[in-house]
């Protein structure tokens, strides 16, 4: 069966829509092939990240723990681990408060995978560093600070 | 084509450790050239890792991960001779994928 004039129109408006407002560039079309959440890794704080992640509030918890050093040095390579002991943790998100741009990594954690990460990342500048466990649609953290005697974005 | 992951997997008592060193730029697209033009962003945006077919780990980075990233998680259900794989995509749709045998 053809498409219908109708259902025709109604598609290409959407495309159109989607082209006009720049959603569809050749560059996120790839990102969003791999599945890369571009609106969570533009937000500028944590409420509009926890809701570009699709959670509404979040509750302390004492059952994540995040190892990051009390000073670094050296801004550009800060070693992050979070390890979370919530039942069902099914992501562990890294963000730090005053970067550009809070989100700095998303892991997806299946059954069968230590809900624990460790990694490095880059400091702008002296500030909290936050975990954010996601289990059961909901939305917990805990922070820790993190003093930077030289910033990680100057290159 | 993009320098070679260094992977290690080692199977432990809790669990097969992994260890991932990748190289990569990770240019944030904030950072400016000597003559003032900014460099554009380039990153790693996704990692997936799997295991006997199954993902054991996959992240979504933005720039904010160091240069030459770095990634350690356990997972369960592997032994000592099994192969993982460590793929990375970036934002100019570049990708790599290296293999590892647990030792």
């Amino acid at each position: 069966m053809s498409t219908s004039r109708r259902e025709f129109v109604k598609l290409s408006g959407t495309f159109g829509v989607l082209a006009a407002i720049g959603v569809l560039t050749e560059e996120q079309a790839l990102a969003q092939q791999a599945a890369w959440n571009k609106a969570a890794f533009e937000t500028r704080n944590l409420a509009d990240t926890l809701k570009a992640l699709g959670g509404a509030g979040v509750t302390e918890s004492k059952a994540i723990a995040i190892t990051v050093p009390d000073i670094a040095e050296n801004g550009a390579v800060v070693p992050v681990a979070v390890t979370s002991r919530i039942p069902g943790t099914q992501n562990v998100y890294i963000l730090v408060e005053k970067n550009p741009n809070m989100l700095a990594a998303a892991f997806a954690i299946p059954q069968g995978t230590d809900p624990g990460v460790s990694t490095r990342i880059k400091m702008g500048q002296t500030s909290n560093v936050l975990a954010v466990v996601k289990s059961n649609a909901q939305f917990y953290v805990a922070s820790k600070e993190v003093k930077v005697t030289l910033g990680g974005c100057g290159g | 084509m993009p320098d070679p992951m260094r992977i290690r997997a080692n199977a432990l008592a809790d669990g097969v450790d992994v260890r991932v060193l990748m190289s990569h730029e990770m240019e944030t697209g904030q950072r400016k050239d000597g003559s003032g033009n900014v460099v554009p962003a380039h990153f790693i945006s996704n990692v997936t890792v799997t295991h006997a077919g199954k993902t054991v780990l996959s992240a979504e980075w933005g720039p904010a991960v160091s240069k030459n990233p770095y990634l350690q998680f356990k997972f369960q259900g592997g032994k000592k001779g099994d192969e993982i794989s460590v793929t990375w995509v970036d934002t100019k749709g570049e990708t790599r994928t290296d293999k590892a045998v647990i030792g």
